[in-house]
């Protein structure tokens, strides 16, 4: 799932200043469960800059709209509709995907980003998330226990642990961080594979993704 | 702008503080008039939206009036409404608005003096501003 957090309001307004009407669009999706730009989120953001401009004595008139899955074109299409035409911008309160889909689709009306995307992740408790995966394109998890170490250790060794672990299993850049490969540790022996951890690793292949990333299924 | 022009929306749960504003009616125990009651099943219920909209439409105070801690009918329903005024708060901030127009309040039924008491200060202090 994609974990993304709110722009500070100050930004936001910042970049609608010279606006008077636009449309605020949720995303149903990664957004929604990460509390960041699901139909709450749009109700509390549209409604904190209706209150700030009446204070500023501007006019702005904001509509809402929740589209399923901001990054697909039919969903966005099928929701937005006629909406599009009454505003003058578009705030999205999706990902950096969901931003980009509606900015192809809607190329005459510009769209502003509401959200930082910040990485793909987990929810580990209610209002805690946790990154898990970087998408490098070459996934190392069958030697690891099911760990990233890629993202989950500070450093993004291969082949750890590095010496600065602390007591207790902790990492040295942040004592409150479980070091990566303490877990991939205790995990692979639990599991009775330890000697997974004393072999090496040739450095990652970082080039497998080209950038820009594109996937085309052999069927299609 | 007048007192009178400026509301105050009191979010009452049905078990506590509805209550309390009842009594104090019956008690003939006299508060500022520019209070809008409104009856909710518990403080649970009101969300962070609500508050935000009370003040979008006008009003320049929220209480949200829930049961002492420990007292929910349904659990933690006050201690949900606390945690939301408390970001409520910070919301209203970042626009500019004084947190100090949203408060959360706890009531036994029979609390109809601190009922009174709760409405006449939140009055003075969107007055004074």
């Amino acid at each position: 799932m994609i974990i993304a957090e709110r722009k500070p309001l100050e930004e936001i307004r910042n970049m609608l200043a010279g606006y008077k009407r636009i449309l605020v669009v949720g995303c149903g999706t990664c957004v929604t469960i990460c509390w960041a730009g699901g139909e709450k989120e749009v109700g509390i953001l549209s409604s904190q800059l209706r209150l700030a401009s009446s204070k500023d004595g501007n006019e702005l008139s904001v509509m809402e709209a929740v589209v399923e899955r901001q990054c697909e074109k039919e969903m966005v299409l099928e929701e937005l509709g006629d909406k599009v035409q009454e505003v003058e911008a578009i705030l999205s309160m999706g990902c950096g995907a969901g931003v980009q889909t509606m900015a192809e689709l809607f190329e005459e009306k510009p769209i502003f980003p509401a959200l930082n995307t910040t990485f793909i992740g987990m929810p580990e408790k209610e209002g805690l998330w946790l990154e898990m995966c970087g998408a490098c394109g070459d996934c190392f998890l069958d030697r690891t226990g099911g760990i990233c170490p890629v993202v989950r250790c500070a450093k993004g060794l291969l082949n750890g642990p590095c010496g600065g672990t602390r007591k207790g299993g902790k990492c040295e850049i942040d004592p409150e961080k479980d070091c990566a490969w303490v877990l991939i540790y205790r995990r692979l022996e639990k599991q009775g594979r330890l000697a997974l951890m004393r072999k090496y690793y040739e450095p990652k292949n970082y080039r497998v993704v080209k950038r820009p990333g594109k996937i085309e299924a052999l069927e299609a | 702008m007048t007192r009178e022009n400026k509301k105050i929306i009191a979010f009452c749960c049905a078990e506590s503080a509805y209550r309390a504003a009842d009594r104090a009616g019956r008690l003939r125990i006299r508060y500022p008039d520019n209070v809008r009651v409104i009856r909710i099943p518990c403080a649970g219920r009101v969300s962070v939206l609500h508050i935000l909209k009370a003040f979008e439409k006008g009003a320049a105070g929220v209480l949200v009036m829930g049961c002492q801690e420990g007292a929910c009918r349904h659990l933690t329903g006050n201690i949900r409404a606390k945690e939301r005024v408390k970001y409520a708060k910070d919301l209203l901030k970042e626009v500019g608005i004084n947190g100090q127009r949203v408060k959360m309040v706890n009531f036994s039924p029979d609390m109809a003096q601190k009922f009174a008491r709760e409405i006449e200060e939140m009055a003075e202090k969107i007055k004074e501003e």
